[in-house]
């Protein structure tokens, strides 16, 4: 075992997010205990004033909309109408019935003057420090983990831009140390998660409104949940399980929106939509009514062996190593097993176990792990969050947009790659410069990587031609960049 | 989606690059009348960061020693490798065509052999001392420069327009009570080759993977800018010409700074250093392109203007193994501007055979680099004897001014 110097480093790079020069006086010299400590729900919460719920989200995102659908009507009457047409307001004759609203308003101002965009960065100033006020870090970067595993993406349009900050905050931070089976349920309930693998569309071909509307099933979610949030892609489903698991989600909704139910942003079962009768899915027949039907089978795939194996080699390989060790990747799954998915617990065996704090680092920091990292060294407030956001779209990870629904990669192959290495010495310059003059980066060198500053990292700070310039090579070091 | 995503979070390449870079500091500038006729100095220092090697900026070519010492890369006085001609004994580096009319025209001098009291040879630490002027280490959070502005009669201009920092964050010499603006080039953080060059090194030596995934991405943005396949060394020559001409517009301005501090980074030339071409000579010729600027921006005000230019510490008197130099001890200052008494190489010239060599490996220091800024304070600003020896660099009692720098 590796002296509690050394161990210090590994930890809190590893499953930490980052030393700063305070780190090792604030935390003491026991990093495990430090890191266990942070196993506690209130250390994931983010509680912030002015942070927006989901209904809010919701409201935002449709008078947003309602207000483009009503341009759009405007201009459309307009060019009906020609030049001389009477004031915006007055019923127009030529209107066709189906242009809704056939009676528009003029054009109103956005309600309340707000922007997408303003929603978005308040919500991603308050993770970025969220990141950089905790001890060590563990409760955050299990936090990132699971919002990753669960991940939606603002590529998918205004509505998920509206809710990616309280999709996380209220769908997958309240959960992370609770059962597994609670997080997933309230991860493929929440309206983000709806909208991004389109079941709100979803009808059942044989509902009320699927016989009416002619329109029919949409398998994403139920795809995706089995192939990417539970058993995994070799997991033991066949296309009959996902088409009867989407049967069975059919009816899944949001409130406010298609619905026209009063209030906002809540999930809702919409019985008319619900494909009636049982489904068999994995070999078990399901005959609940309703909503409970889609809910009995998430509940009996959060506890499925091939669901326990997944997380398992997917935390393993998240923290520790891209071929993760064997053992550590048997004992969360048997911990997975024995506690019926215990996140708490399985977060307890990843600390403690012995492979777990193997010496040499084999994992490179994420994107966003590397900012939140130089951000903790150099102490630096997250004062420019646009930038900071505009640093991660660079570096190849903008934030809460991965390029699918698997998330963004994590290994290797995937992060060293000729065009992220160059954006990360372009952010390691940007955030030197103006922070240099501050530091003698030898002293923040021996004081951020400890133990883990190897001599030739040492050597090259001290010989750094500026103070920016030490600090740029520090961010930039080996020892730095892996975890 | 994706537009509408872009529409949402409209970051561009530019936002992460030029954030920051703007005037952050316009403090409380008075506004103030300018009275015609009275003297209206300018007054800027450059710090050339890394350690400037002063015998290959002006050879002794003269010095028997010499020529021995730079084997390969000496400049002569004909031929092929000739220098520009300064007084016969030394020629200067002929990549600074600019500095040499300037000289000729008595406009520019060259100090030679000169150094702080700074005999280590860690670059953070030597420009701690030359920028606190303190006469050893030890952190202060105070330059010599802001003390100067402080010491200025209250009522005067001078210290009411306060002084300029280029760059993103204020100089050492420039830190302190007086009022301080920074101002930088929009590209001055894009490009440090030096930088990716030391990054790449280290990758080397500890990590390959990381090695070879920076190396080709520093190659395709290379070829994409059509420059050579790898980083050829530091600085970034034609940046010192557009941040000197920025910073003189705005020392031009009627309630502009009248004193302002420009750091060019990237002198630390340990290996391929070059001779009359190569990474040294680009950044000598990035300097001189610095020179025309102020020389061509401050027009009128140019006879009025003073512009020093020092480093850390020299470089060793030996080339090294890899075709550079090492850090050494002492080397050039370069006055230059229309209130400059030029045409004169100062120096006290102390040889360059091994005895004579600080430790056996430097050119040692015969002029301390006190003297020389003391000297352009007291003529070129007016301030008083008694407050450059202690107040402005303190301890320094000994340090006499060097007399007549400037008209």
């Amino acid at each position: 075992m590796a002296r509690p110097e050394r161990l210090f480093q590994i930890g809190i790079q590893r499953f930490g997010l980052g030393a700063g020069p305070a780190s090792r006086a604030r935390l003491g010299p026991d990093i495990r205990a430090a890191l266990l400590d942070e196993i506690r729900p209130e250390h994931a919460l983010i509680r912030g004033e002015g942070l927006p719920t989901t209904a809010r989200g919701i409201q935002i995102v449709t008078q947003i909309e309602d207000k483009r659908r009503m341009e759009r009507a405007a201009k459309r009457q307009v060019a009906q109408q020609g030049p001389d047409s009477p004031a915006m307001g007055e019923s127009a004759p030529g209107a066709r019935a189906a242009d809704p609203p056939t009676n528009p308003p003029p054009a109103m101002p956005d309600p309340e003057g707000v922007r997408l965009r303003d929603v978005l960065l308040v919500d991603v100033k308050a993770r970025i420090d969220h990141g950089l006020a905790a001890p060590a870090g563990f409760a955050e970067r299990w936090v990132l983990f699971w919002s990753n595993h669960f991940c939606i993406a603002l590529r998918r349009g205004p509505f998920v831009q509206a809710l990616a900050g309280p999709y996380e905050r209220e769908a997958i931070r309240p959960h992370v140390f609770g059962r597994f089976v609670d997080l997933l349920v309230a991860v493929e309930t929440h309206p983000a998660m709806l909208h991004y693998l389109d079941q709100r569309q979803s009808i059942g071909p044989n509902s009320p409104a699927g016989q009416r509307r002619q329109r029919g099933l949409n398998e994403n979610l139920a795809r995706e949940i089995l192939e990417l949030h539970t058993l995994g892609v070799g997991g033991g489903y066949a296309q009959a399980d996902v088409t009867a698991f989407a049967r069975a989600l059919t009816g899944w909704s949001i409130t406010g929106f298609e619905e026209n139910i009063d209030g906002y942003g809540a999930f809702v079962f919409a019985p008319n939509r619900h494909e009636p009768g049982p489904q068999e899915v994995l070999g078990r027949i399901y005959r609940q009514e309703g909503q409970e039907k889609g809910l009995a089978i998430l509940r009996d795939l959060a506890r499925h062996p091939s669901t326990a194996r997944f997380l398992a080699t997917k935390l393993a390989r998240h923290f520790v190593a891209d071929s993760p060790p064997p053992a550590l990747v048997d004992a969360l799954e048997a911990e997975f097993r024995k506690t019926d998915g215990d996140l708490a617990a399985l977060a307890r065996v990843l600390l403690t176990h012995p492979a777990s704090f193997q010496a040499s680092p084999a994992k490179i920091r994420t994107p966003y792990e590397f900012l939140l990292a130089s951000l903790r060294a150099t102490e630096a407030p997250a004062d420019r969050v646009p930038a900071l956001a505009n640093a991660l779209n660079l570096m190849g990870q903008p934030l809460w947009n991965p390029p699918g629904p698997n998330g963004f990669p994590d290994d290797e192959a995937s992060l060293v790659a000729p065009k992220a290495m160059k954006t990360r010495l372009e952010f390691a310059l940007q955030m030197a410069r103006p922070l240099g003059g501050r530091f003698d980066p030898r002293d923040l060198a021996e004081a951020v990587l400890g133990e883990g500053l190897s001599a030739e990292t040492r050597q090259a700070v001290a010989r750094a031609e500026t103070r920016p310039q030490g600090l740029a090579l520090l961010l930039m070091a080996p020892e730095f960049q892996r975890r | 989606m994706d537009a509408r995503y872009c529409e949402a979070l409209p970051l561009s390449r530019r936002g992460l690059l030029g954030a920051g870079l703007s005037f952050f500091a316009w403090a409380h500038m008075p506004k103030i009348a300018s009275a015609a006729g009275t003297r209206d100095p300018r007054f800027l220092t450059v710090i050339l960061r890394g350690a400037m090697d002063g015998l290959s900026a002006v050879a002794p070519v003269a010095d028997p020693d010499y020529a021995a010492l730079r084997e390969g890369m000496a400049l002569t006085r004909d031929g092929e490798t000739a220098g520009l001609p300064l007084d016969g004994f030394f020629v200067l580096h002929p990549a600074m065509k600019t500095f040499a009319r300037l000289y000729a025209e008595k406009k520019a001098l060259v100090v030679h052999a000169t150094a702080s009291p700074y005999r280590e040879r860690s670059h953070f630490d030597g420009q701690d001392v030359l920028e606190s002027g303190l006469p050893g280490v030890g952190r202060v959070e105070t330059g010599w420069l802001n003390r100067a502005l402080l010491a200025l009669p209250k009522g005067e201009k001078l210290p009411k327009l306060g002084a300029l920092g280029v760059g993103v964050s204020t100089p050492l010499v420039l830190r302190g009570a007086a009022p301080v603006m920074g101002w930088a080039p929009q590209r001055l953080a894009e490009t440090n080759d030096d930088l990716a060059r030391r990054v790449l090194d280290l990758y080397t030596h500890r990590d390959p993977a990381l090695a070879r995934a920076l190396k080709a991405g520093l190659t395709a943005d290379d070829l994409a800018r059509g420059g050579a396949a790898m980083p050829a060394g530091g600085g970034n020559p034609g940046m010192m010409a557009r941040a000197a001409t920025g910073a003189a517009r705005l020392m031009m301005k009627e309630e502009g700074p009248r004193v302002a501090v420009l750091s060019f980074d990237g002198w630390d030339t340990h290996a391929n250093q070059g001779g009359v071409r190569g990474r040294l000579a680009d950044l000598l010729g990035g300097l001189d392109g610095a020179f025309a600027a102020f020389e061509r921006e401050f027009g009128e005000a140019w006879k009025e203007t003073a512009i020093l230019v020092i480093t850390e510490f020299g470089r060793t008197a030996r080339i090294n193994g890899t075709e550079g130099s090492d850090h050494g001890t002492a080397t050039v200052a370069f006055l230059a501007g229309g209130a400059v008494r030029g045409g004169r190489i100062l120096a006290d010239w102390p040889g360059l055979k091994a005895p004579q060599l600080h430790e056996g490996r430097d050119l040692r220091s015969t002029t301390d680099l006190r003297a020389v800024i003391k000297g352009v304070l007291a003529g070129h600003l007016g301030l008083s004897p008694a407050g450059l020896g202690e107040t402005i660099f303190p301890g320094s009692g000994l340090v006499k001014p060097v007399p007549d720098l400037v008209v």
